[in-house]
């Protein structure tokens, strides 16, 4: 037998890996990731190799809380096929649901681009991440920020100090690389502060069944969570 | 295998340099130099996708010709204009002495990046480009002097169909040569090999094509395939004479050459 490990594929699209070919992509991806953003690719498979301690920290974040739990229990996914576009675009303004849609149609994008999980060696945890990922527009939604390079950062140091994912903590150190020193003063003096206060005062965003809160006002939830006003 | 293919073939050379450390050039380069093509040669090369040994082969007779031409004008030194002159005119002197490649490959994708970099690189007489299976060529009996086929035989279902068929279009006294990927005997090398394979190339494949499955493929593909005297065994049943095989690299390649008489 010239192959070390068994195919033991525990969910579709899971490729099991040593951990050998886990650092091996670690590092690969990472350096792609810097070497050529548009490869989103990259940036998530550097998420699924080394989230094997903040992963697991945030499943059992989200068994100890009823609406996490309640989640876990029902895996929800955020899918243009699973969500009322018409309902939602008909909600007042100010509610989850519009502002979201909002969201959506100004920054031209879809929450079906997310990459299913393939390097995740656990189905619970591959459904963690793959929570947090469809999650993502929703934080841009509550925290307020556009789809470019400024935003993505701000989302980025919001969502390292909630989840403790590296690859956030990564992309949040790196991903101002690229920018502006005028923005880079804005994103210093401002912008990440803010996310940082946020971050760790809200409770654990995953912890939010968001799927059955469109009707509910974005301030509203903002408070609730515990996320301050963007500046 | 034709999947694969199609998601590879904009990466193949990228891979190849990669997974290869570029050594793969060195191999085809051996290649070439074992066929020592003389002027004239009609080359076939089967599962030749983006071109390399076709470019080679060009390289190698233009090379050939250019010496032939400096050694005639060498010799024309007590000559006069005129009788120079006529001598060019006799020889209707080509730059690739009439020696022409045919590359045929079953999948579209690999022809068209393999059309794309010969326009790059200049590559334009001599050449051309065959839709075609290595089971079934859509070729005549005895018409080329040599076949090739680099890293494309462990693709193939039927390897005897195929190498039937080499025979078949091969004119007598026609060369076959195979170069693949082959089985390492001594024991450390295979073990460090099968970690390198296994454990790197389909990292590799994910990282700089997004594909980790089509590598991981690839990978298992090559331990599957009959190892040297297997292989030289099947090449004697399709017909061939002298058939022998030259290892490169401890055998993490190999080179089989046959021959129809």
């Amino acid at each position: 037998e010239e192959e070390e490990e068994e195919w033991h594929q525990l969910y579709p699209g899971h490729i099991p890996t040593s951990p050998l070919q886990k650092a091996l992509l670690a590092a690969g991806s990472a350096v792609m990731a810097l070497y050529d953003p548009y490869r989103h690719d990259m940036v998530a498979v550097l998420g699924e190799t080394t989230g094997c301690l903040a992963l697991p920290n945030l499943r059992d974040k989200m068994k100890n809380h009823p609406e996490g739990y309640h989640i876990l229990q029902e895996r929800p996914r955020i899918r243009l096929s699973t969500l009322d576009m018409a309902r939602l675009q008909g909600l007042p303004g100010g509610s989850l649901g519009r502002e979201y849609v909002r969201f959506l149609e100004d920054n031209k994008v879809s929450p079906d681009t997310r990459m299913p999980p393939k390097f995740v060696d656990d189905e619970e945890l591959a459904y963690v991440i793959q929570r947090y990922r469809e999650v993502h527009d929703l934080m841009h939604t509550l925290l307020g920020m556009p789809t470019n390079m400024l935003g993505e950062v701000v989302v980025k140091w919001f969502e390292a100090v909630q989840t403790g994912l590296p690859m956030c903590v990564l992309g949040a150190a790196f991903g101002p690389v690229r920018l502006s020193t005028r923005k880079l003063q804005v994103l210093a003096t401002e912008l990440v502060p803010w996310a940082i206060r946020s971050g760790l005062n809200a409770s654990c965003v995953l912890n939010v069944y968001y799927e059955q809160r469109w009707e509910q006002p974005v301030e509203s939830l903002r408070e609730e969570l515990g996320i301050f006003p963007p500046p | 295998v034709n999947q694969v293919f199609e998601s590879v073939a904009k990466k193949y050379d990228v891979m190849n340099d990669s997974m290869t450390l570029g050594i793969h050039r060195i191999w085809k380069d051996i290649l070439m130099h074992k066929m020592n093509p003389s002027p004239g040669t009609l080359l076939l090369d089967v599962a030749g996708g983006t071109g390399d040994i076709a470019f080679r082969f060009i390289n190698y007779v233009r090379s050939m010709q250019e010496r032939r031409l400096q050694r005639k004008l060498k010799n024309h030194q007590n000559l006069s204009w005129q009788e120079i002159f006529e001598s060019y005119q006799k020889d209707k002197f080509n730059s690739l002495g009439d020696s022409q490649v045919v590359v045929c490959d079953i999948n579209r994708e690999m022809l068209k990046v393999g059309k794309q970099k010969a326009q790059h690189l200049g590559y334009s007489e001599g050449l051309s480009w065959v839709l075609g299976n290595a089971e079934e060529l859509p070729f005549d009996n005895d018409k080329f002097d040599v076949y090739t086929i680099a890293f494309g035989i462990r693709n193939v279902t039927r390897i005897d169909l195929a190498l039937q068929e080499a025979y078949r279009v091969l004119k007598p006294g026609g060369r076959f040569l195979c170069l693949e990927f082959s089985h390492v005997s001594n024991p450390l090398l295979s073990r460090l090999y099968d970690l390198y394979s296994f454990q790197v190339i389909p990292v590799l494949g994910e990282v700089i094509a997004g594909d980790w499955r089509s590598y991981q493929y690839l990978v298992e593909s090559i331990r599957q395939f009959p190892p040297q005297e297997e292989l030289k065994a099947m090449i004697e049943d399709a017909g061939f004479f002298k058939v022998d095989y030259e290892n490169l690299n401890f055998g993490i390649v190999a080179i089989h050459s046959g021959f129809k008489l």
